[in-house]
């Protein structure tokens, strides 16, 4: 937690907050009295739940961030955003190809990107979220799935779109066809999963499980260890 | 970034590196792994679990007599939230076959399954889908894949670190499940990160014998938990209720579970759902901040699984064991107590004391690495302080990129490459500063291999259940035991669905539970479940004149 010596103000939907220096945005709403129920989740900036837009005193521009993930700064005006209007359109993924065909019947708006690069900017992760939605427009769909592999889906791209975009729905879609249909096969797996559906293991499974407790111990504490 | 007070003892951290990167390249273990001895020992004297004040005796329900988690004690001894007396259960709100409580990756493969068996399936869950611990896990998902692994070693690895207390046939189907459920996964469409054959890159995890852990770069939950979301919104069969906490399970006349309460969070409205079978899926317990400590966990993390099942009749097992990560953030004090993934170790990171030198293996099963760092910072006095006065030891990543290649932090970790940029630290140049912190809930309801607990019509699986980790889990096998039980409760339960219609509800036994505690004269006060823990200032709390429960929201 941070120290609570020195105060600084922010204004929670223009409402002025004295909260301490160095807190995260979360933190400081806590201090402030405020007992969230939306705007949060893991805390821990993995679940992007807590986006949060906000500007800086001096300072013009709109910037996005994780609430849990950010620093309070002395004059900071802020929103969060715990969700952005967005349906989820509907699909199976085995009736779908890995392709733009893709892309252009579940989400057609994509094709509208202008090019203007507000989703990049805003990016609380830092991803490069249109260079991801030109991939799209592309029908690359692996190029597609990488760039955007660390998005939280906090949503701020989409709610700053001109062209109304939802992005973070279409990378899901991108991400599960590349890992569906464009991933390499891993027949190591796959020779696993047959070996144990043969029973190739079983007996010696039987065996440990048979093993009393000092027994199975020794075979525990013996066990050669391979890091590489 | 880090301050001159601590730029001492990582100059003799950074002179000690090249002498440790010899030593990691040569194959072998940088430090002896520890015996069964050495590892009781440091277990004894220093793991927060065999403290005195740890544990203490529980005095009602089904586990009265035993020794539990003092914190886990306290909260089965509280009063229910609901007054059986608001609710008309001749006429319940929602009516349906398998209720899912709890929308992280073990609930959400429940629902999948169980409505793939044919059942009606509703879907109940505190916060929004996938706020939950399954989102956040970072290092990876066990599973035998390699050649020279198989599922016999894995099985050795399970009991070993679970200290022989696993249930035997829970940790047999954990292991052999394991790469169908891989399989299963990427059928659903999650990316692993692979090699260039095809072939799952896998890397040691703590207390592997053989390199298993299977990742998608730092952010193996994400990719998983955020698929299987997907997959349920695909699916408008399934019913989804969001911002819809369970706070009581109802039963029948004939002692089964069938069904819950919920509270809506947001509108504070209560709703009651009838089920023929119940699963809970509600996770873990970090937010009880047992004995003080930080913790890794969700929001939402607050046992309400547990206490819920308590009361209507199942039994807990290992309740009276707490899993520690080892590495939990020290600095900046911004991500005091968050995560630092056992990736780190896996890819060759060292923890290493304020002079800069080794003193553990760094992969021995986490209940034994967070006691060496506990012993390395307190008895031994060679830890780093920090300037808000917190204590931590080394944590030397810039190895990493040594040992496999400049670059390979950003592309295999880049969630924490990330988190330490934000508040100034660049975890490729600088070592990070860490400490043990509250991560996981080693044991839970009791279940069989068929996830039934001991109270007919109730089914748990994931984090809330008990007995395939023993005592102590391993890293990447919750993530595996997710999707393996997960999976076998959805399928179970619809089957037990199917062949269930609930008798007259009733919530006879919450009347019966606060009378027992009201026995042991617990403060009127303490309720539970806790839904949110209470993280509103005393200074604000003076102010509201309408709190009335202690630790809980409202
Ligand atoms: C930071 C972090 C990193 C981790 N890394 C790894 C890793 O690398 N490998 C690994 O194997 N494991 C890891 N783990 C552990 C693993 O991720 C968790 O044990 C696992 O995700 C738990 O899944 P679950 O579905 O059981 O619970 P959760 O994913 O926590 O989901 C529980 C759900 O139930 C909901 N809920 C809770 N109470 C109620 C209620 N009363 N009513 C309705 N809903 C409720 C919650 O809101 C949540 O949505 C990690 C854990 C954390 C916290």
């Amino acid at each position: 937690m941070a120290t609570e010596d020195k105060l600084v103000t922010i204004h929670v939907m223009g409402e002025a907050f004295r909260v301490p220096e160095g807190s995260t945005i979360m933190t400081a709403l806590e201090y402030a009295g405020f007992q969230l129920t939306t705007g949060v989740g893991c805390r821990e900036g993995f679940c992007g739940a807590c986006g949060t837009l906000y500007r800086e005193a001096g300072d013009y521009k709109i910037k996005g961030g994780l609430a849990c993930q950010t620093v309070v700064t002395d004059g900071m005006h802020l929103a969060q955003i715990p969700f952005v209007p967005a349906a989820k359109p509907v699909y199976d993924i085995e009736a779908l190809s890995p392709d733009e065909e893709a892309i252009k019947r579940i989400y057609p708006e994509v094709f509208r990107c202008v090019a203007c690069s507000t989703c990049t900017k805003i990016c609380p992760q830092d991803i490069q979220v249109m260079d991801y939605v030109q991939c799209l427009m592309r029908g690359d769909i692996a190029q597609a799935a990488n760039i955007s592999f660390d998005c939280l889906r906090c949503g701020l791209c989409g709610l700053r779109c001109p062209a109304e975009i939802v992005q973070y729905n279409a990378a899901t879609l991108a991400r599960r066809l590349y890992g569906r249909y464009l991933a390499r096969p891993s027949e190591r797996l796959e020779r696993r999963v047959e070996a144990i559906a043969r029973g190739d293991y079983d007996a010696q499974l039987d065996e440990l499980q048979g093993l009393d407790a000092d027994a199975l111990k020794k075979r525990y504490y013996d066990r050669e260890i391979k890091t590489k | 970034m880090y301050p001159e007070s601590m730029q001492e003892s990582i100059r003799k951290v950074e002179a000690s590196r090249a002498r440790r990167i010899e030593l990691a390249l040569s194959g072998k273990p940088v430090v002896e792994p520890m015996s069964a001895e050495q590892r009781q020992d440091v277990l004894d004297r220093f793991h927060p679990d065999y403290q005195d004040d740890a544990r203490r005796e529980v005095r009602w329900g089904p586990n009265a007599g035993q020794r539990l988690t003092t914190e886990v004690a306290d909260l089965l001894e509280t009063y229910a939230r609901v007054d059986p007396s608001d609710y008309d259960l001749l006429e319940p709100d929602f009516d349906t076959d398998v209720l899912v409580i709890g929308a992280g990756s073990a609930g959400f493969c429940a629902a999948l399954l169980a409505q793939e068996h044919g059942a009606r399936v509703t879907l109940a869950t505190k916060l929004r889908l996938g706020d939950a611990n399954s989102m956040m896990a970072q290092g990876g998902i066990q599973a035998a894949v390699r050649d020279d692994d198989s599922p016999v070693h894995h099985y050795l690895d399970v009991v070993g670190g679970g200290h022989f207390d696993n249930r035997p046939e829970l940790a047999r189907a954990l292991v052999s499940e394991a790469p169908d459920a891989i399989a299963w996964l990427r059928r659903k469409g999650v990316m692993f990160d692979q090699e260039d054959d095809g072939s799952l890159k896998a890397k040691p995890g703590g207390g592997t014998c053989r390199p298993r852990m299977l990742s998608a770069r730092d952010y193996t939950g994400a990719a998983i938990c955020r698929t299987l979301r997907d997959e349920i919104q695909n699916r408008p069969e399934i019913r989804v209720l969001e911002h819809s906490s369970a706070i009581e399970l109802i039963k029948d006349a004939r002692g089964r579970v069938a069904g819950a309460v919920l509270y809506h969070l947001l509108t504070r409205e209560h709703f009651t759902i009838r089920a023929r079978a119940t699963v809970m899926a509600t996770g873990g317990f970090g937010r009880l901040h047992v004995k003080g400590f930080e913790t890794t966990n969700h929001y939402g993390a607050t046992a309400d699984g547990l206490v819920m099942a308590y009361r209507a009749g199942a039994r807990l097992l290992y309740m009276d064991s707490v899993q520690y990560h080892p590495t939990g953030a020290v600095f900046p004090p911004q991500i005091l107590g968050f995560l630092c993934t056992e990736k780190l170790r896996g890819m060759g990171g060292q923890p290493v004391n304020a002079d800069g030198e080794l003193f553990v293996y760094p992969l021995e099963p986490r209940d034994v690495e967070a006691a060496s760092f506990i012993r390395e910072a307190t008895e031994l006095g060679h830890g780093v302080s920090t300037p808000s006065g917190h204590v931590g030891i080394w944590l030397d990543t810039p190895v990493i990129e040594k040992l496999n290649g400049a670059g390979a932090i950003e592309k295999n970790l880049p969630a924490m490459l990330r988190q330490f940029q934000r508040f100034g630290v660049d975890i490729r140049s600088e070592p990070i500063l860490v400490y043990p912190t509250l991560h996981y809930q080693n044991g839970g309801i009791e279940i069989d291999v068929e996830c039934r607990s001991t109270v007919e019509g109730l089914y748990a699986a994931g984090e809330v259940a008990g007995g395939i980790h023993g005592r102590n889990r391993l890293m990447g096998n919750s993530q595996l035991d997710l999707i393996v039980f997960g999976r076998r409760a959805g399928r179970y339960a619809a089957a037990f669905a199917g062949t269930a219609e609930p008798a007259e509800l009733s919530l006879g036994h919450v009347l019966e539970a606060n009378r027992r505690v009201g026995e042991l004269g617990v403060d009127r006060d303490r309720i539970s479940p806790l839904v949110l823990p209470d993280y509103v200032p005393e200074r604000v709390k003076r102010r509201q004149h309408d709190t009335r429960y202690r630790g809980t929201l409202i």
